[in-house]
């Protein structure tokens, strides 16, 4: 048996990351399990001339589809928008596009302002300084003062807008909307060991350069010099408890598929939206038959995603192409509730700056308009390079029915059973998407853009994996307390995007990576008295 | 004979004639078609995870032609086309897409479209700064920031 553990964290990800450096200072002894191992950039897609077709196998953002020996299967056969994600040291950090919203003040008051859902324990201002702690830890890079979003002040100056950004720019100036250059976790100088972006282009599937911020470059490193203890290569099975109801320690399966036991004081579960309530799902007894703290029976439901509504064209101008960041602007002029748009809340929009050829051939021939033939080289000339693309990123509302269950069936390479996602897009969430759509189209024939085509929603465009361990103060309503203790088990902590009440209309990794840290705080202020 | 992850010399045929239905060749472009060798070449040492769907993709094929499609006229062979894409679900899209992959990627393709023949990294790219006095009204507009009372 393994030494026992003051703190056992599982998943070495966004949050995983922030609270194991939050809580090094305690000098306890920490250890990090993660199912996935150290990350090699001379291995990522932009080192090779093949960047592109990576994309569709190796390095999809799909695990189904990736299949790497860390990946486990997603059976996610009923929902229209399918889960993407990364499973490594750094976790989804090592595979997204840096985009860096916050939830604004008024998305963690939802019930108050619009009488849905239900508002958060916790307020924005209460994660105000883990944000700037998180933004100067992770490095981001923006213009402070946008006059729509929440205030911050970003260590870095923002990405040139290039091409693509003054297109944009001039167009939501001539219908008066808001745009402003996004916070981004793209560094655009050299920031804390980090080399400054060099515009490699393919930020999605991992930064070669070091440039984009992912834990395993930002955090971990300091967390392991401060004497975090990170295992990789090992899969966390169960969550054992003792006769008073605690956690004891987790089963676990390391590198050679040996099956260990850590013995542990307190458990902190990171392993994101889906992979958190089917960990805690498959951690049943005779005590916990229903699965581990789920006494109020919400542990994998309130799943929300964030439906992305994307419509694109193609303009006369050069845009950037895949030689950028793929995103650079953003606009808040929809994000907050006005009811005579037909629906509540609202969406963020996140505008892109193009695509690389091979990209584009696909794309553009699945939706008919780069033809088979004779004429295909005019058009695809005509295409490549001149994208430019609007995303409405839709505030999704928690319902009950959508969920993350266990597969009766399916299981990953350890043989433990894989997550089944039973999802749909809401009657608003509907109305949103097509308000965004119908604003972006206005937004793309504004700037003189053509043969305009939609992704409603994205379907590989499960990025963002919420709600499904949700904070709260009443035990039958929340699965988490308003510092992240479990109700029902009082040595484990949850960290991850599970514990979000509602979704916002923005990227949430932010959001997600400050209420770790403020969690973290949370613990070290009640070390004395964590478990009462 | 084949071994099962190889495609036979019938499907290596129909890929080569469907790969150039999708892109010919073009004196005005200056470039090759997709059934080139060389990218023929790239196409079946690159195949990889996707053998299977390109395989299910030129079973189908077959079976709409009902034999060899070079062997077909001209109209029929757009029409073979046409519904092998309406019909051919994801094997039929993964086709393509090796097709295009391998296509877009080629020294010629690339230079006739004016690209680097090179990867991303380690050069990267020089990206302007752009106007940025575009964002002076958005500058002038009074905060506003929602929250509960």
């Amino acid at each position: 048996m393994n030494d026992p553990v003051d703190v056992l964290i599982i998943g070495a990800g966004a949050s995983g990351a922030a609270v194991a450096w939050s809580l090094a200072e305690t000098k306890m002894h920490i250890l990090c399990l993660d199912q996935g191992g150290w990350m090699k950039p001379s291995e990522y897609p932009s080192t090779g001339r093949d960047w592109e077709a990576k994309f569709y196998g190796d390095w999809s953002t799909s695990p189904n589809i990736r299949g790497r020996p860390e990946d486990y299967p997603i059976n996610d056969d009923n929902s229209p928008i399918k889960v993407v994600n990364f499973n490594g040291v750094g976790g989804s950090t090592v595979m997204y596009t840096a985009h860096w919203p916050r939830l604004h003040p008024s998305d963690f008051k939802v019930k108050t302002l619009d009488g849905v859902a239900d508002d958060w324990p916790i307020d924005y201002d209460t994660l105000v300084p883990f944000f700037e702690e998180n933004d100067r830890m992770m490095g981001v890079s923006g213009l402070s003062g946008d006059p729509l979003s929440p205030l911050t002040h970003p260590p870095m100056p923002p990405q040139p807008l290039g091409l693509s950004g003054p297109l944009i720019g001039k167009a939501m100036n001539k219908l008066g909307w808001h745009w402003w250059p996004s916070d981004t976790t793209v560094a655009t100088m050299d920031y804390e060991g980090r080399a400054r972006c060099i515009n490699l282009g393919h930020c999605t599937p991992a930064c070669a350069q070091g440039a984009k911020a992912s834990t395993d470059i930002t955090y971990w490193p300091q967390a392991i010099r401060a004497g975090v203890e990170l295992k990789t290569h090992c899969r966390v099975r169960e969550i054992l408890t003792n006769e008073h109801g605690m956690a004891s320690g987790v089963v676990y399966y390391d590198r050679d598929g040996v099956e260990q036991f850590q013995p542990v004081e307190v458990v902190i579960i990171a392993c994101n939206g889906v992979g958190t309530p089917r960990l805690l799902l498959n951690s049943v007894s005779g005590r916990f038959p229903n699965g581990l703290a789920n006494s109020s029976g919400l542990v994998g439901k309130n799943l929300m995603f964030h439906p992305y509504a994307q419509i694109y064209g193609f303009v006369k101008e050069p845009t950037d192409s895949n030689r950028a960041p793929p995103t650079c602007l953003w606009s808040k002029e929809f994000y907050d509730t006005d009811l005579s748009r037909g629906f509540v809340r609202g969406y963020g929009i996140q505008f892109g700056r193009g695509a690389g050829p091979v990209f584009e051939a696909v794309a553009s021939e699945q939706k008919g308009i780069l033809p088979w033939g004779a004429d295909h080289h005019r058009v695809f000339r005509k295409l490549n390079g001149h994208r430019l693309a609007v995303s409405a990123i839709c505030e999704d509302l928690p319902e009950e029915h959508n969920r993350v269950t266990l597969d009766p069936v399916l299981k990953d390479s350890h043989g433990i059973p894989a997550p089944k996602i039973d999802y749909t897009i809401s009657e608003n969430s509907r109305k949103v998407m097509e308000h965004g759509l119908a604003r972006g189209r206005e937004i793309l024939e504004t700037a003189g853009a053509t043969d305009i085509c939609i992704n409603n929603p994205i379907p590989w465009g499960g990025w963002h994996l919420l709600g499904t361990a949700r904070m709260g103060t009443d035990p039958a309503r929340s699965v988490v307390n308003e510092w992240g203790r479990s109700h029902d088990v009082k040595n484990l902590f949850i960290v991850d995007g599970s514990v979000f009440v509602t979704s916002g209309g923005v990227n949430p990794t932010s959001t997600i990576q400050a209420i770790a840290l403020y969690v973290a705080d949370q613990m070290k202020q009640r070390l004395a008295n964590l478990f009462d | 004979m084949s071994a099962a992850n190889e495609l036979t010399a019938a499907q290596r045929d129909d890929l080569r004639t469907v790969a150039a239905m999708i892109i010919p060749a073009s004196d005005e472009y200056k470039v090759p078609g997709a059934d080139d060798p060389v990218i023929q070449a790239d196409m079946l040492a690159t195949l990889g995870r996707d053998t299977a769907q390109v395989m299910q993709a030129l079973d189908h094929l077959a079976c709409l032609a009902g034999k060899p499609v070079a062997e077909l006229d001209a109209a029929r062979r757009d029409e073979v086309a046409r519904e092998f894409r309406a019909t051919g679900g994801g094997p039929a899209a993964t086709l393509v897409r090796v097709v295009l992959q391998c296509y877009y990627r080629d020294d010629r393709v690339l230079r006739s479209l004016g690209l680097e023949l090179r990867a991303p990294f380690p050069k990267g790219h020089v990206l302007e700064e752009g106007d940025w006095s575009l964002l002076d009204p958005v500058k002038a507009r009074p905060a506003k920031l929602r929250r509960a009372p």
